[in-house]
């Protein structure tokens, strides 16, 4: 297996882009990241979309992209796993290029969420519940992370206010980057007396329903090794599935998928939690992110709600959590954020993250999630 | 809009509370499956769930999805019946202030939702307090 590198990245500004199109979106990032890594040629495209049929009728996109990016004919592949598309273009565009049957591959995520009301968005993100035995009795993702939330905890004393601390210092990173959709401070009692969506969480424990698109370019290690740039290897790749009805799992506080994941990333970088300098979770709503710092081996189970009260998580603490903002802050384009996640953590390895930068920061992780667990991939990166 | 037989195939789970029994493990699977999810054996025996359980965890949804728009804010939550099975349903008949993890809950048949003009009508299970 070859080793691969990220040599380019390209975002643009997240939000409600009622003035674009999803091709737009696409392209006018995708540009960006080939800019950035210096390169012309790519070999094949992956894209990771949840679900252009439904939030724009549109499906058949891979191609539709290379088209509009003036790429044809390069094989291009969409692929999805809910909202860890972005996760998932990025792990088979990672195999492509170490398998050695391509050398640059581009790697996308997109979604165009705001053609659709709010009421069409939650219907559309609900299908990636089990459609007959979840979403059939009128849970909606919010509702799924509720009650997970409920159970985390009746179980291990989580309380209403520590998940209300996740929101807050997402909010605290995502102010200090400017493509966040919400690039502003929020405070607890803020969170705590939010609209209530799906009791006990509140619409400010939520992320929001975001347009928006992020593309990295990946590289063999010895082409990047040209290209005279800080070099960011892809040290590890994790990607594992659990079942997509919360009910049918042994544990239902528990995100089995995001630990499998992280048991294979941890073995093929050869690292531990230790050794992470910081990490972007999928904080899709609050409680998310304390089930995945347990489950990534940051913390002891049921400690994620306390370390994040001691500020463990914060910019300056043990182990940073979400320097961009999060999903929260920054905004979730469903396909597009396991990508956005790979783009900060390179920032980070680079020193480019500016006013959010954590020092001395030279192996960073991402992990992103589809459903309520059903799929999760982490990556390492580590620079060299 | 879907065909009805998207429907009338789950009537056995939805109406009859059909579940599968692993002949081997003798672990119980809702809906059915080909499979066992716990020792990969192919062969069931045909089962029906408990009719009473425990509320595991809950929720009110009150931004619901447009099939469920008339009836927000409802409760769903997460049972654990007394054979082991766990299930998503709605909790009704009840006021919220009075659903608790641990809350005595039974199967009961419901209209769930219906399609509008000229579309199926779903029926299937939900609990009420036991």
């Amino acid at each position: 297996m070859r080793e691969v590198a990220v040599i380019g990245v390209g975002m643009t500004k997240w939000g409600e882009l009622w003035e674009k199109s999803l091709r737009q979106i696409f392209v006018e990032t995708a540009l960006l990241a080939l800019e950035d890594a210096g390169v012309g040629r790519i070999d094949s495209m992956y894209i990771g979309s949840m679900s252009p049929g439904l939030f724009i009728g549109q499906e058949h996109i891979a191609s539709l992209l290379a088209d509009y990016l003036g790429k044809t004919p390069i094989p291009a592949v969409r692929v999805e796993s809910a909202c860890a598309s972005g996760g998932l273009a990025l792990r088979q565009g990672f195999i492509e290029v170490a398998s050695g049957l391509s050398d640059i591959v581009l790697v996308g995520g997109v979604e165009k969420m705001t053609d659709v009301d709010g009421s069409e968005a939650t219907y559309t993100l609900g299908t990636a519940a089990d459609q007959e035995y979840e979403s059939f009795h009128g849970i909606t993702f919010p509702g799924l992370y509720a009650l997970i939330a409920r159970a985390h905890m009746a179980r291990y004393g989580t309380t209403r206010e520590q998940l209300a601390m996740v929101a807050v210092k997402n909010h605290d990173n995502g102010s200090m980057n400017p493509l966040a959709q919400y690039p502003f401070k929020i405070t607890v009692d803020a969170v705590l007396n939010s609209v209530l969506v799906a009791d006990p969480l509140r619409v400010l424990d939520c992320s929001p329903i975001t347009d928006g698109a992020a593309v990295v370019i990946l590289s063999s290690l010895s082409t990047a090794r040209k290209l005279k740039k800080p070099l960011i290897k892809i040290a590890g790749s994790g990607h594992a599935t659990d079942t997509i009805a919360l009910s049918s799992r042994k544990d239902i506080t528990w995100l089995e998928s995001t630990f499998q994941a992280a048991q294979k990333a941890y073995k093929m970088a050869g690292k531990k939690p230790k050794n992470i300098d910081l990490v972007e979770v999928h904080d899709c709503f609050t409680i998310a992110e304390i089930c995945v710092t347990e489950a990534l081996g940051f913390f002891d189970i049921g400690k994620g709600g306390e370390a994040v009260q001691k500020g463990l998580t914060s910019l300056k603490g043990k182990i940073p959590v979400n320097s961009s903002g999060g999903l929260k802050a920054k905004g979730h384009p469903v396909g597009a954020t396991g990508v956005a996640q790979v783009i900060e953590i390179v920032k980070q390895l680079r020193g480019e993250a500016g006013q959010r930068q954590v020092k001395k920061a030279r192996v960073g992780m991402t992990q992103n999630m589809g459903g309520s667990g059903g799929s999760a991939l982490v990556h390492i990166f580590e620079r060299i | 809009m879907p065909t009805p037989s998207r429907a009338w195939r789950e009537f056995p789970q939805r109406y009859r509370l059909e579940a599968g029994k692993c002949k081997k493990c003798g672990a119980v699977s809702f809906p059915p499956r080909l499979v066992c999810p716990v020792c990969g054996w192919r062969e069931f025996t045909k089962t029906k769930l408990a009719e009473n359980g425990k509320v595991l965890t809950y929720t009110i949804i009150r931004v619901p999805p447009h099939q469920f728009a008339d009836q927000a804010p409802y409760a769903v939550a997460i049972v654990e019946l007394s054979d082991g099975v766990k299930v998503t349903g709605q909790v009704v008949d009840c006021d919220f202030d009075k659903i608790k993890i641990g809350l005595r809950v039974k199967f009961e048949f419901r209209k769930m939702y219906s399609e509008g003009e000229a579309g199926v009508i779903y029926y299937g299970y939900k609990f009420v307090p036991a």
